[in-house]
């Protein structure tokens, strides 16, 4: 099957093909949602040795101040901790706009008195003319063209250390600048599995060699679009455009634990107040966990009732959970109905499913922290 | 007698009074590791292209329809606990539902093995 010919393509296609990849559109691209592995094999191989995943179709790029620090301008857009990182560290956090929805999540990195932002695909060229615009005069947002790989799991850190000895030295949420065959590269300890692992940043041209290199290891195996969904499921992260958008703010999404108490106090990032307004007064709706009670799951769109079959929300991400073992969901629901264990019904092909709320990750996060 | 096929990928296998129902080999494939499968009850009613029976990978969830009008007679409820066997046997032991004919005429609608094998080679 032919992809039609607007879909661009990242500087891996030509290996996905080799490697016998079933391609889907996704994001503005021809990206593999899975290998001949299959989408429960890959999933189950993250997490027990190592998957490499292209992520090039993310938008990379380096936020520059005329003067002084870059991160005291990005805290402009976003209300994350930006200024108090560290050299070398990341942390993620969200670009809201004035009524606190969300309009990507990212991260952002530091290096001296600049930012390396990854941000998502679908919302890179967006994101890139937001960031421009509001720091128009003040920054130059440098897009960098370049690869992005990520190699996930409990044997990421072994297997990267045999090409780049440097990742070892990391912990999570830290980066650093090496290099690879005369390659720049740039490693970061992060992720989106819920597993250790890494995300390694590479010239377009190295990047089909160092792909190779590191495929060429008996603990690593590709994986596609459809084991990275189910393992971030499983790990409880948002997706953006699916359980975050600019009609959830980071309060609804349970992402508070990324805005510190000294961005809330100050109030000086877009949609501050509305944020803060509904941390004072109560939400109206919050991002919750759910374990269906059967074997069915429940896909995005499936609606949420309560016990009294009124409806009370919808699910945003849902699926089957390879290590999990079976059905789990995320969903908005009402405050009173957030708390884990609490007794709902999901309403799958005209028919109510008992479920209950969850706490999340379903799956434990196994990051290397400092 | 043989194998007759759907566009929608289902095959159809009457022996006697009773038709077998199943996804190909070639739909299995698509679909990927099969998590969850819901098949009928005995007693229900279907008319051609009706859904019949659900499907479910880790991805994506597909409905299974009736190949022809009749009453299902039995599902498979070996698949409720393994529904991994439609990746394993998807020609066999992962069948969904059997079912009695409206009208057997219905049958001749269908494709034959050689004509399915073209149809699915068009896709590819």
């Amino acid at each position: 099957m032919n992809a039609p010919l607007t879909l661009k393509k990242t500087p891996l296609h030509a290996l996905h093909a080799e490697l016998g990849a079933k391609m889907v559109p996704f994001a503005g691209y021809d990206m593999p949602v899975q290998y001949p592995l299959g989408v429960m094999k890959e999933h189950v191989h993250t997490r027990e040795k190592a998957g490499l995943f292209d992520v090039s179709h993310m938008g990379q790029a380096r936020l520059t101040a005329h003067q002084g620090d870059a991160a005291a301008l990005f805290e402009e857009l976003v209300p994350g901790g930006i200024t108090s990182l560290k050299d070398g560290f990341m942390r993620y956090t969200q670009l809201t706009d004035d009524k606190g929805g969300i309009l990507d999540d990212l991260m952002a990195t530091r290096f001296g008195e600049t930012l390396w932002l990854v941000v998502n695909a679908a919302c890179k060229d967006t994101d890139f003319a937001h960031i421009a615009e509001k720091l128009d005069g003040r920054a130059n947002l440098q897009i960098e063209q370049r690869a992005l790989l990520a190699l996930q799991g409990p044997k990421a850190e072994a297997v990267l250390a045999e090409f780049m000895p440097a990742a070892q030295e990391l912990v999570f949420m830290q980066a650093v600048w090496s290099d690879w065959q005369g390659a720049e590269v740039l490693i970061s300890r992060c992720g989106y599995t819920g597993e250790d692992g890494y995300e390694i940043s590479i010239a377009e041209s190295k990047a089909e060699a160092l792909a190779k290199a590191l495929l060429a290891h008996d603990d690593v195996e590709a994986i596609g679009l459809g084991a990275r969904d189910s393992l971030r499921l499983e790990a409880g992260l948002c997706l953006y455009g699916h359980d975050i958008d600019t009609n959830t703010t980071s309060a609804e999404a349970d992402l508070m634990w990324s805005v510190p108490k000294r961005r809330r106090d100050n109030g000086d990032f877009p949609g501050a107040a509305i944020i803060n307004e509904q941390m004072a007064n109560g939400l109206a709706k919050q991002r919750v966990g759910i374990l269906p009670e059967g074997r069915a799951p429940a896909r995005e769109g499936t609606e949420i009732q309560n016990a009294d079959g009124e409806t009370i929300g919808t699910v945003t991400s849902g699926g089957f959970g390879p290590t999990l073992g079976g059905p789990l969901a995320m969903g908005y629901v009402p405050p009173i109905y957030a708390e884990a264990g609490t007794e709902i019904h999901l309403i799958v092909r005209g028919k109510a499913m008992p479920a209950r709320i969850a706490a999340m990750p379903f799956v434990p996060q196994k990051y290397k922290k400092g | 007698m043989s194998k007759k096929f759907t566009k929608d990928h289902e095959w159809i296998s009457l022996e006697g009074e009773v038709a077998t129902v199943g996804i190909t080999d070639y739909a299995q494939s698509q679909l990927g590791d099969v998590v969850f499968v819901e098949v009928p009850e005995a007693g229900k009613q279907v008319a051609k292209g009706d859904d019949a029976a659900v499907v479910e990978s880790v991805k994506a969830a597909s409905e299974v329809y009736a190949p022809v009008s009749g009453e299902v007679v039995e599902g498979n409820g070996e698949l409720e606990g393994n529904p991994a066997l439609v990746n394993e046997d998807a020609d066999n032991a992962g069948w969904f539902f059997k079912m009695k004919l409206a009208d057997a005429g219905e049958l001749d609608e269908l494709m034959d093995e050689a004509a399915y094998a073209d149809y699915v080679k068009e896709l590819d």
